[in-house]
């Protein structure tokens, strides 16, 4: 009896040490590995604040912000009107962005380039053979193959779709009538894999296959990747860099709900999108939302030093200037704090 | 219930009136315990269905029933949705997955048990027990990187050259598709068929083989007047078990069926099947119309599920009967 009772005490003592503040969020998988690395960056400098984060994918991020059943969401795509008029305090914070990259399986074929017509082609199905003249024009160096083209594509639902989706429709008016975007579509030709990981598996296996994954998961997995002719007409690598430059040359509007595909500028990535956190333009919880917000803050600044090297393309400053203004703008318990002063 | 009793009868013979009373209280509360657990399965199928039900309503209101079933689109950014390629989908791979095992694995267990020495039975049935320990994530992967180029350089040329003149057999080689997702079930269906199936013929009683050999049959002959007819419901059973397995595997069928909506005679041609689209879309699924939909395919699934189980149970029963007919 004793003894349980010293257990017992511990236990008390344990609970009574570890009683701090615990943030709840969750939503979209694209940024967990990042938004991982960010909380317990943030937990060292801040002991008695947690995180639980939950990967559960966009939809649920918006419908969890939505019902309050979190203290933030999290999501790729950003909310429709229909979504907002259901939660119209929510709030969009954009962390960092993301871009999406067209893998393929060609050997010997390194550095494709390749313009939207063929990559919209391409994924419509018009152009179905390596050694098309839409293809072949651009890269003369490289020798193409007589070889059928194999579409693979994400079958799950995702922010990726949603993006790569959304970058097609503004570069091809067919596209935009015939498929549309969104995270699930009706794909006109191609075979699904699930995750990044199911469309790099059907890439991999099928020779002569194109499709397309996060820049993050292709330059962890070391795949080949093709170069994207953007809007002012260079051929342009995906990197961290030209993904964030896509968010610099934007006209941003005030709520960050904003496409950033086929963006203006010379060194643009063109395929490429914000991830945002959701939350509530009023806090209600004093200690949490206070805590909140500044780790939003902290986030937009010195986290996004962090995101580079798990391949996240950071904010550009003025879309940081900018987040500051909103961030401002949050209240707790309808006061507004001095997030900037901390 | 029934043994206990006895057994306290024997022990205490008290007068039989107080006797019965006591036994009541303890057999009341057990039988009421028993009725809630029994009542609890009816209950959680029923609140599924309901849930289901109340889910998918907006996208029986959008569509009709019938033409959701026969409805050939799947578009969730234009909100039109249909279920027949996924059900084409399920019922196919089903079917293939059938087709290669049965054989397999009603011969596999008339082979342990009437023909193979007895030492040899662990020696397959410890591996054969160890296919249904490994997860289906495992074969999914084991489908991308082995299965699916095999068939692509190999199986599929071969097919479409000697039995091209089948439309199943034709078209582009992609190893994506319903063979391959037909083949995927087909492995994870063989330990279920052919484990049940190996104690099904176990428990035909010696007799009946002692007297088939007794008037001269040969062994095979005794199997398959004396030892099949007596087990063909408990086959039945096992293969319906492998079919239950085989319509409801998600993770899998979806790794390599190629995850397209679409109804092809071919069976090289990529499809998609109704678990593979529920897990693939559900989670980002933000529009209730959609969401409603795939709940839809949900009880489709339920539905098929239950169909096939009330046929198969009228099949056992018509089998069952079988054995007195060859004996008269």
């Amino acid at each position: 009896m004793k003894k349980m009772a010293a257990i017992l005490a511990m236990l008390g003592a344990a609970a009574f040490a570890a009683e701090s503040l615990l943030i709840t969020g969750a939503g979209a998988t694209f940024p967990f590995p990042l938004y991982s690395k960010w909380f317990s960056e943030y937990n060292k400098m801040h002991p008695d604040l947690k995180f639980n984060y939950q990967s559960i994918g966009s939809g649920g991020g918006i419908k969890q912000i939505t019902e309050g059943t979190v203290d933030f969401g999290a999501t790729d795509a950003p909310m429709t009107d229909e979504e907002l008029s259901k939660a119209p305090d929510v709030v969009h914070i954009p962390t960092v962005l993301g871009a999406v990259v067209i893998v393929y399986n060609l050997p010997g074929a390194q550095d494709l380039r390749l313009s939207s017509e063929a990559v919209s082609g391409i994924f419509l199905g018009k152009i179905t053979n390596w050694s098309d003249p839409a293809i072949a024009k651009e890269n003369r160096s490289v020798k193409l193959p007589d070889k059928a083209i194999a579409v693979a594509h994400r079958s799950d639902g995702s922010g990726t779709t949603a993006i790569f989706t959304d970058y097609l429709s503004k570069v091809s008016p067919e596209w935009q009538k015939t498929v549309g975007a969104g995270k699930s579509v009706k794909w006109p030709v191609g075979i699904g894999g699930k995750g990044n990981e199911g469309v790099t598996g059907v890439v991999k296996q099928t020779p002569g296959a194109i499709g397309y994954v996060e820049l993050a998961y292709a330059s962890q997995n070391k795949l080949d990747t093709a170069m994207i002719r953007n809007r002012d007409g260079a051929y342009i690598k995906p990197s961290v860099q030209s993904t964030s430059e896509a968010a610099a040359g934007m006209e941003m509007p005030t709520d960050f709900r904003v496409s950033v595909t086929d963006a203006p500028g010379k060194g643009t990535y063109p395929i490429s999108g914000f991830t945002y956190i959701l939350v509530h333009r009023d806090q209600k919880d004093a200690a949490k939302g206070e805590a909140l917000i500044r780790f939003l803050w902290w986030a937009i600044h010195d986290g996004q030093k962090i995101a580079p090297s798990l391949d996240y393309a950071p904010l550009p400053s003025p879309v940081v200037k900018k987040v500051e203004g909103t961030l401002k703008g949050l209240t707790v318990q309808r006061k507004p704090i001095n997030v900037a002063g901390s | 219930m029934l043994p206990e009793a006895e057994i306290r009868l024997g022990r205490e013979r008290p007068r039989p009136r107080r006797l019965l009373q006591r036994v009541n209280i303890g057999d009341t509360s057990f039988n009421a315990l028993l009725w809630i657990f029994a009542g609890a399965v009816l209950l959680i199928a029923g609140v599924i269905v309901f849930s289901l039900w109340a889910t998918a309503r907006p996208a029986f209101k959008a569509v009709s029933i019938p033409s959701f079933i026969a409805g050939q689109n799947w578009d969730p950014v234009q909100e039109s949705f249909g279920a027949l390629p996924f059900i084409f989908g399920t019922l196919v791979t089903s079917g293939i997955a059938l087709v290669v095992t049965v054989p397999v694995a009603v011969g596999l267990a008339i082979f342990l048990v009437e023909m193979a020495p007895s030492r040899l039975r662990p020696v397959v049935s410890f591996p054969l027990e160890l296919l249904a320990a490994i997860p289906s994530v495992v074969y999914g992967l084991w489908g991308i990187f082995v299965l699916v180029p095999w068939l692509r350089d190999s199986t599929e040329p071969l097919l479409s050259v000697t039995l091209g003149f089948l439309p199943l057999f034709r078209g582009p080689p992609l190893g994506f598709g319903y063979l391959a997702g037909g083949l995927i079930l087909s492995v994870m269906i063989l330990p279920t068929i052919a484990s049940v199936s190996i104690e099904v013929l176990k428990a035909a009683p010696e007799s009946l083989r002692e007297a088939a050999l007794a008037l001269g049959a040969t062994r095979w002959e005794a199997v398959r007047v004396a030892v099949i007819p007596y087990s063909r419901a408990g086959i039945v059973g096992a293969i319906l078990l492998g079919l239950g397995r085989a319509l409801g595997e998600t993770m899998a069928v979806t790794m390599v069926i190629g995850n397209s909506p679409e109804i092809h005679a071919s069976l090289f041609a990529p499809g998609y099947s109704l678990p593979a689209v529920i897990a693939n879309e559900f989670a980002e699924a933000t529009s209730s119309m959609h969401t409603a939909a795939l709940a839809a395919l949900a009880l489709i699934l339920f539905g098929i599920t239950l169909l096939l189980n009330s046929v198969a149970r009228l099949l056992i029963r018509a089998v069952a009967r079988g054995p007195a007919r060859v004996a008269a």
